[in-house]
C-alpha cells in the first residue's frame, strides 16, 4: 500500500516553470550577436595584416575594447546554450553529466582569458 | 489502496513508452531544409571549437609583438588561411541561419514554399558572401 499522495508523486515531475528561460536567453543572445558579429567582422578586416603595435592600438581604443568584451559575453553565452541542447539530445549515456560540466568550464574559461586579454589590452599593460 | 494505479493500467502506461519515438534521420528522406538545420547546428560547433582561434589570437596580441608575430604567421599560413575560410564560411552560415530562425519565431515565413526560399538564400547568401569577403581581403593584400 502506498501511503504517497498523487500530488507527492507528481511533485517534481512536471514543469519546473522556467522552461522557456534558456530558450529565451538563445534568442536574446542571437539577436544582439547580429551587430556584435557584423563588428568583430569589421575588426578582422580592420586589423588584417597590421603590425602589433597597430593592432593593440586599434584593440585598445575604449569603443573597441567595450564592444569586444559584450561580444565575448555574448557569444561565449550562446556557445554555451548551444552546446548544451547539442549535448541534451544527443548524449544519454553517462558522459553527459561530464560533457555538460565541462561546456560550461569551457565556455567559462574563454569568456573570462578573452575579457581578461582585452582588458590588459585597453588598460595598457602589454 | 484507492491510490494504487491498477495492474493493466500500468502496462498499458509501460507499452506506451516503449513506441517508437517519432521518426529521425535514419527514417525521413533527406531534404534540403533538414540538411540545413544539421549545418547551422555543425555550424554552430565548428564556430565553438574555432573560438578557440578568436582567443588565441586575442591572448597573442595581450602578450607581445614577438607572440603575436608568431601567431600571426600561423594564420597567415596557407593552412591557416584554409581554416579561416572555412571558419568565416560557418560564421556567414551559422549568422543567416540564425536570421531566419529569428524570422520563424516572430510567427512569419513558415509556409512550406516560403520556408524553402529562406533555406536556400541562406545556403546561397552564405557562400556569396564568404567569396565577397575573402575577395575583399585579398583585393586590399594587393
Amino acid at each position: 500500500m502506498r501511503i504517497r499522495t498523487p500530488l507527492a508523486r507528481v511533485r517534481g515531475l512536471g514543469s519546473a516553470k522556467a522552461g522557456t528561460e534558456r530558450w529565451w536567453q538563445e534568442r536574446v543572445t542571437s539577436a544582439a550577436g547580429i551587430p556584435l558579429t557584423l563588428f568583430l567582422i569589421w575588426l578582422a578586416l580592420r586589423v588584417m595584416g597590421r603590425t602589433h603595435q597597430e593592432v593593440i592600438e586599434v584593440l585598445g581604443h575604449p569603443a573597441v575594447a567595450i564592444l569586444l568584451i559584450l561580444a565575448l559575453s555574448t557569444l561565449f553565452w550562446h556557445m554555451m546554450l548551444g552546446m548544451q541542447v547539442i549535448i541534451e539530445d544527443y548524449v544519454h549515456s553517462s558522459a553527459r553529466f561530464w560533457l555538460l560540466l565541462g561546456n560550461q568550464c569551457f565556455t567559462a574559461a574563454s569568456w573570462v582569458a578573452g575579457v581578461y586579454a582585452v582588458l590588459r589590452l585597453s588598460l595598457g599593460e602589454a | 489502496m484507492a491510490l494504487e494505479t491498477p495492474k493493466h493500467q500500468t502496462r498499458a502506461m509501460t507499452e506506451q513508452l516503449q513506441r517508437p519515438l517519432s521518426p529521425h534521420l535514419q527514417i525521413f528522406r533527406l531534404m534540403f531544409t533538414m540538411l540545413m538545420s544539421i549545418v547551422h547546428r555543425i555550424t554552430g560547433m565548428a564556430l565553438y571549437f574555432g573560438s578557440i582561434l578568436l582567443l588565441w589570437w586575442l591572448i597573442a596580441a595581450a602578450t607581445g609583438p614577438r607572440y603575436f608575430d608568431f601567431v600571426q604567421h600561423i594564420f597567415s599560413s596557407w593552412p591557416g588561411q584554409i581554416i579561416l575560410f572555412g571558419l568565416s564560411w560557418a560564421l556567414l552560415h551559422h549568422f543567416l541561419g540564425g536570421i531566419r530562425h529569428l524570422i520563424w519565431d516572430t510567427g512569419h515565413g513558415l509556409k512550406l514554399p516560403t520556408v524553402e526560399l529562406l533555406a536556400r538564400l541562406t545556403l546561397a547568401g552564405s557562400v556569396v558572401l564568404t567569396i565577397a569577403l575573402w575577395g575583399f581581403i585579398y583585393l586590399q593584400k594587393g
